[in-house]
């Protein structure tokens, strides 16, 4: 009897691995930047396409870094949030308007409110991929230092920004 | 008779349906490093495709950065670093033999060895035992 309980020990292991690995979302990756240097970017604002944004423009403060699109569901989800977010003055937010037309873009933030210090228009998505971004939103919080704290994926909300991005301010700042 | 030969057609028809059937390079040797890399790059938003067989813009993106690197002159072992560093080895079908992806490499080998192992032991158990069937010495 002793014999099979061994290998049957072994399968429950397995099983126990396997569920947990199976409640988990695959499409979510964790990004290669957490605890690195944030890429770096520099874009002409989508408001004035003459002037220029870029990460330098945050050096020295902490900032919220958001990727953003109109043709994304999810952004319109955490629009009001970041409405709000901006409203309380904690953190500046600096938008990165993704593979998105320009008018389209400039009517959201017309007709929504605009939660961003600047948004750099990325047309054809070359910022997005030295971000290492697959999908919007995303919202990096990047410290003073210029370090990624944290990369959320999906919709910001208040429950998710109290519990994973908070903290982290807080310690930065 | 006449779906039978419709479907045929169509089925031979795949390589027109390529998404990416443009020649990128003029060179047939970079076109052909160019496909290659291709092909072992995962897109990461459609998750069992590689660059090469999807239409997502972001997999058009990234196929615009590695034609763009190449074009410069960069290695491939260049060109997968750039996708490593955004995206990480996830993006690579075929991630390098390095540090955290070690285990996936070597985890089969390991559990071959262990499984050749005990059968080892076991078989050579049983030849130590006496056989059962013999009839016993009087």
């Amino acid at each position: 009897m002793a014999r099979y309980l061994a290998p049957l020990g072994v399968i429950a292991l397995l099983l126990i691995v396997f569920s947990i690995g199976l409640t988990r979302d695959p499409s979510e990756l964790p990004s290669t930047f957490i605890d690195k240097a944030a890429p770096e970017f520099d874009l002409p604002k989508l408001k004035d396409l003459d002037t220029r944004i870029s990460s330098a423009d945050y050096r020295g403060e902490a900032a919220l870094v958001n990727i953003w699109a109109t043709w994304c569901v999810g952004c319109r989800e955490e629009h009001p949030f970041l409405m709000e977010l901006a409203a309380s003055d904690v953190v500046p937010i600096y938008g990165i308007n993704w593979r998105d037309r320009r008018p389209d873009a400039l009517r959201w933030l017309q007709q929504y409110g605009d939660p961003y210090v600047a948004s750099g228009f990325d047309e054809d998505g070359r910022v997005a991929v030295d971000w290492g971004v697959y999908g919007a939103p995303e919202t990096f919080l990047v410290s003073a230092e210029g370090v990624v704290l944290h990369k959320h994926l999906g919709p910001l909300t208040r429950e998710i920004w109290e519990q994973d991005f908070a903290p982290l301010l807080g310690e930065s700042s | 008779m006449r779906r039978v030969w419709v479907l045929l057609l169509l089925i031979l028809a795949q390589p027109a349906i390529a998404i990416d059937t443009g020649r990128a390079f003029e060179d047939p040797e970079l076109q052909e490093r160019y496909e290659d890399i291709i092909a072992q790059v995962r897109c990461l938003k459609c998750q069992n495709q590689s660059i090469k067989d999807s239409n997502v813009f972001l997999a058009a993106d990234l196929r615009r950065e590695i034609r763009r690197l190449l074009s410069e002159g960069k290695t491939d072992d260049e060109v997968f670093d750039f996708l490593v560093e955004r995206y990480g080895e996830f993006a690579l079908y075929s991630p390098r033999k390095s540090g955290k992806t070690l285990i996936l490499w070597f985890a089969p080998l390991l559990l071959l060895a262990g499984g050749a192992l005990i059968g080892f032991r076991v078989i050579r158990r049983r030849m130590a035992m006496p056989l059962e069937d013999e009839p016993l010495a009087e």
